[in-house]
């Protein structure tokens, strides 16, 4: 990735594969997103590998003109993590969803982001189950009434960006399938930080859970609904810019108006800060896609990346003893001659 | 034991200055005689605290430096720290030493060391009448023996009366030399097992110096906790030597070796140094995903500490991620292997699936132990075989290479690594719980000698389109070996996806259609049954040549040791035994099928209920017979020797019954010959008469059937 690349189109970065997702679902978006980033980004489509696990989402690969492995159920950031580990020259990328991500592989995800291994993780959140026909997923609101739950749901849904926040992630970030400038924006920030980069897309399942975000990305809604974070900014959202939101002495985050509090009161964001309360906070203030739910980058701080860091652990080693030498290895625990 | 050689008794002396000077070698030579005997088994056992895996692994070493053969079979309890004195907490180490080439750890321990009184009791089945038993004496107080569940003081009651049994006031000898160091009552304390290690190597006429210079080495850091050490067992040697006790010590001569340089090596060291030295001859860099599981942690720690050799070393959130890590190492280029026991290879096959699919190399490591479930996990077992060979949903064909002794663990993982990535293929090693921890003397191989393991990554096309452009075909396969290119990311113009779904032949495109779905996965079946063609036919042991025994016993795995050594003693009572041991368990050696028709009668003993026996019968349609032992133990190679008298006793009678014998059902294993003294060595001897003193496995009406109804 040093030396420049040649100049690429979206063409180059298409893959020969009929996409095949129902038709009007947001994932080809999202997939027009990256294809037509990918150019701008002056990256190599050889050094580049998607990984994906299962469910609609994991498809993506197939359709990407790089390398890509499409794996099994849940197990993406595990197999990405040992590609990156042993290859720190690749750029790699892991599609996965809110079943593969935070269900079956809720473990593999968690301990990625806590190593911070180089990867861009984009999570495309449809609060469904789509491939298996529509059960509900850790996502899906409480009282969901799916084919396997008749009665509606019971469980208390995970907010991904507050998992990735309390799983120590480095770089977290929402962006939602209705808006390709905004996605472009968010995965060009992922891709450039060093560790692992989480990014939450809300995604439509016009199939099975239609509309699930038309409250706050629809196109009439997203003014007054969408809270745009950007680093160093007060934080305020309306179509004038009318709504904000401040912090009180406790710690907790309240909506205001502006008019009421005053510009200078509003929470100024903070992206880089230490620690991640701040980010915390903010992925906790809407309860669900149904009220002024913030998005763009939560969180954005360097850490120790962990395939560098394993790499070094190798430099070292190599300088105090020099490279291995198998036969001294083998006479290592002591040996006595014969003969 | 044998009677002794050198029967001239010189005259004894008297001890002096015993308790003053414990610390100080004692320089009065007292000359009792020493017999000399052609080998010996010793069990030291004591609490887990009690450092009994140190002091045998240093009385093995100090054995093996001074030139005898050696094998060793650490034996410890699940718990890490059960209650202190209790049957649960007792760990033992036993090890056979010897002037001529053994297999085995032995069969019944000649001296038994016992610390406290659970250690006694734990291991006194184990021990035939005449053995020696040398304890603690300080620690069979009435708490201790409570502890251990004695209604009375076996010191005292008279229930060891069978043996010679030696109290030895270890605890109290050792604190008097803690006194005079100056440490703590509590640490000096904690060097009696150096107070019995010096004991015993005075036993059996060990160098002295080796151990206190290892002593030296491995307490550099704490010179205080190294100086109560040195004395503690220089005043256990210094014990021997001038108390009265011992009638006379015993001298192991060094056995004769072939030439060249020795290391006393456990399993899952040299496995990990396989797996090296295969990325070296494979020109690759190794990745191991692993999450700790015993027995085979040891390899994830040795090879964590070989960062200089370029080895990455991943301690994964579950087993699942470190077979994951792996597999994703692999797809860019590594050496990936993942390492685990029973319940991670549980976990593990979704993933091994997914690399048949993906046709990456890849090796699973798995040290079996006894299951199911968590079953015994400091216990040897071999009940994996299946689990390896058919543990996966859908046709799933995987190769499987099975170590047979310790050091073999280091050939055994360079032939998966060529396996692997000669085929793209993901392979189970197997190796368990007695090989990993057990250790014998390895002649050292010659580097220089070890075959390369030639890789060629793709860097081209390799196929034509209808348009007439070159396009990379992941799934075009190479003619000879059937394995698919191994094209990685960072190449130009081969840039590929692939994944579980099944896949078009040839392009590697997602295709659901049934013709090309039996198509792929017969190419896959051959591609693994192919492996056959490149691995070297199984090794008959037969003295008579190919077919000339009556039985053949037919092993794989850690049973190499006690098979080899019950069919020599089988052969000295005059029976016509040959012996195979399979390393490939899948595909197997193209020339097994001709053994096995070679022979009347084939007997399979496995620490399993019968797994390859069932295999072989399947595979082969010949009658073999399996003998089974599932006690977390070993095969002793007197349970070899009387399935062995006892499968040609019946072999000319009526057959009926069942395909599978049993040592027994419950513990101890069938009763020892009478006519062989389970102590004597006879690997040259040929008088013993084949004795009908020998039960046919009483217990187990199956065995009694022959074997001869093909
Ligand atoms: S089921 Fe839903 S998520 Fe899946 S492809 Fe169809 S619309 Fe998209």
């Amino acid at each position: 990735m040093t030396d420049v690349a040649v100049p690429t189109t979206r063409k180059d970065w298409t893959s020969d594969q009929e996409v095949r997702w129902c038709p009007g679902c947001g994932d080809y978006s999202i997939l027009a997103a990256v294809q037509m980033l990918m150019p701008e980004l002056g990256v190599r489509r050889e050094n580049t590998v998607f990984v994906s696990g299962i469910g609609c989402a994991a498809r993506f690969p197939y359709y990407m003109n790089t390398y890509g492995v499409h794996c099994i159920h849940g197990r993406a950031p595990a197999i990405a993590t040992g590609l990156a580990v042993s290859r720190p020259d690749l750029d790699v990328w892991v599609v996965t969803g809110d079943g593969d991500a935070l269900s079956i592989g809720g473990n593999h995800l968690i301990h990625a982001l806590r190593r911070n291994v180089n990867l861009t993780i984009l999570l495309f959140n449809n609060q469904i189950y789509g491939l298996t026909k529509g059960q509900y997923s850790p996502t899906s609101e409480q009282g969901k009434v799916t084919k396997s739950t008749p009665f509606g749901s019971l469980d208390t849904p995970f907010d991904p960006i507050s998992v990735a926040l309390g799983a120590e992630a480095s770089f977290a970030a929402r962006t939602h399938d209705m808006d390709r400038k905004h996605m472009q924006e968010v995965f060009r920030r992922a891709h450039a930080h060093r560790g692992t980069s989480f990014v939450e897309i809300y995604q439509n399942c016009n199939v099975f859970n239609d509309g699930a975000f038309e409250q706050v990305t629809g196109r009439d809604h997203r003014a007054e609904m969408l809270i745009p974070l950007e680093h160093g900014q007060p934080i305020r959202f309306g179509a004038e810019g009318q709504h904000g939101v401040v912090m009180d002495s406790d710690g907790s985050l309240r909506l205001v108006e502006v008019a009421d509090v005053g510009e200078e009161n509003l929470l100024v964001h903070d992206e880089h800060r230490a620690e991640p309360a701040l980010a915390f906070a903010l992925s906790r203030l809407a309860r669900g896609p149904h009220e002024p739910t913030p998005i763009g980058v939560f969180r954005d701080v360097d850490r120790p990346e962990y395939g560098e860091a394993m790499g070094r652990q190798i430099v070292e080693a190599r300088q105090r003893r020099g490279s291995g030498d198998l036969a001294e290895l083998l006479a290592s625990g002591g040996t006595w001659t014969v003969g | 034991m044998r009677l002794p050689r050198d029967t001239t008794a010189t005259a004894r002396g008297r001890h002096t200055g015993l308790v003053d000077n414990l610390g100080a070698a004692v320089s009065v030579v007292i000359p009792r005689h020493t017999q000399e005997l052609d080998r010996v088994v010793v069990r030291f056992a004591g609490d887990s605290g009690d450092g009994i895996q140190l002091t045998g692994t240093q009385f093995t070493s100090v054995s093996s430096v001074f030139g005898n053969d050696t094998a060793t079979l650490p034996d410890f309890p699940a718990e890490i720290r059960a209650p202190a004195g209790t049957l649960a907490g007792v760990s033992a180490f036993q090890v056979q030493i010897s002037d001529h080439d053994i297999l085995t750890p032995g069969d019944v321990p000649n001296a038994l060391v016992a610390m406290n009184p659970a250690a006694l009791r734990a291991n006194l089945e184990l021990m035939m009448p005449g053995g020696t038993i040398i304890v603690n004496g300080d620690a069979f107080d009435e708490r201790a023996l409570e502890k251990a569940g004695y209604q009375s003081n076996p010191l005292a009651d008279g229930s060891l009366a069978a043996f010679t049994v030696y109290e030895v006031p270890m605890t109290s000898l050792t604190m008097e030399v803690g006194k005079e160091v100056g440490v703590k009552p509590r640490d000096a304390e904690r060097s009696k097992n150096f107070f019995a290690l010096g004991l015993v190597s005075w036993l059996y006429s060990r160098p002295v110096e080796p151990t206190i210079e290892w002593i030296d080495r491995r307490f550099a850091g704490r010179p205080q906790i190294g100086e109560v050490n040195t004395k503690a067992f220089r005043a256990g040697y210094n014990f021997g030597e001038t108390a009265e006790l011992f009638e006379s010590n015993y001298q192991v001569r060094p056995a004769a070796a072939a030439p060249g340089t020795y290391t006393n090596v456990t399993g899952n060291t040299a496995l990990a140094w396989g797996l090296i030295a295969a990325a070296q001859l494979a020109k690759l860099p190794l990745f191991l995903g692993s999450y700790p599981i015993t027995p085979a942690s040891d390899i994830l720690h040795e090879l964590s500490k070989q960062k200089h050799f370029g080895v990455r070393t991943m301690q994964a959130e579950d087993e699942i991620a470190g077979i994951g890590a792996a597999i994703g190492a692999a797809f860019g280029g590594a050496l990936g292997v993942t390492t685990t026991s029973g319940p991670g290879l549980d976990l593990k096959s979704e993933s091994i699936g997914l690399a048949v699919a993906l046709e990456l190399p890849l090796v699973i490591v798995d040290v079996q132990r006894g299951g199911p479930s968590t079953g015994l996990p400091t216990k040897t077992e071999q009940s994996d075989l299946l689990h390896a060979l058919y543990g996966r949903h859908g046709e799933s064909p995987v190769p499987v290479v099975a170590a047979s002794t310790p050091s073999h663990c280091f050939d055994a993982a360079i032939e998966a690594v060529r396996i692997a990535v000669t085929y793209r293929t993901p392979v189970i090693l197997l190796s368990d719980g007695y090989l990993a921890n057990g250790t014998e003397p390895w002649r050292l191989p010659d580097i220089e000698s070890l075959p390369e393991i030639p890789v060629v990554f793709a860097t081209e096309p390799n196929h034509t389109d209808p348009d007439g452009r070159a396009v990379f075909w992941p799934y075009e396969r190479d003619l000879q070996t059937g394995a698919r290119p191994w094209a990685v990311p960072g190449t130009p113009g081969l840039e590929h996806r692939i994944g579980g779904l099944e896949k078009a032949h040839g392009s590697g495109s997602v295709s659901y259609d049934g013709a090309n779905h039996e198509r792929m996965v017969r190419e896959r079946a051959d591609k693994v049954a192919g492996v056959a063609a490149s691995i070297a036919p199984v090794k008959v042991d037969d003295p008579d040549g190919l077919g000339g025994a009556e039985l053949l016993v037919l092993g794989w795995g850690s049973t190499f040791g006690a098979i080899a050594a019950g069919v020599r003693r089988a052969r000295a009572r005059g029976l016509r035994v040959a012996h195979a041991h399979l390393v490939h368990l899948n595909p197997f050696p193209e020339n097994l099928a001709a053994v096995l028709r070679a022979y009347q009668s084939v007997l399979v003993p496995e620490t399993n209920l019968g797994q390859l026996v069932r295999l072989v019968r399947a595979e082969y349609l010949v009658d073999a017979r399996g003998l089974a032992k599932l006690q977390g133990l070993p095969f002793r190679a007197a349970e070899i020797e009387s399935a062995i008298v006892a499968a040609m006793a019946s072999h000319s009678g009526p057959s009926a019954g069942a395909m599978f014998a049993s040592t027994t059902p419950s513990a101890p294993a069938v009763p020892p010959n009478p006519a062989v003294p389970p102590n004597a060595s006879t690997p040259s001897s040929t008088a013993v008469p084949p004795s009908t003193a020998v039960p046919p496995n009483a217990s187990t009406p199956s065995s009694t059937r022959g074997a001869s109804n093909r």
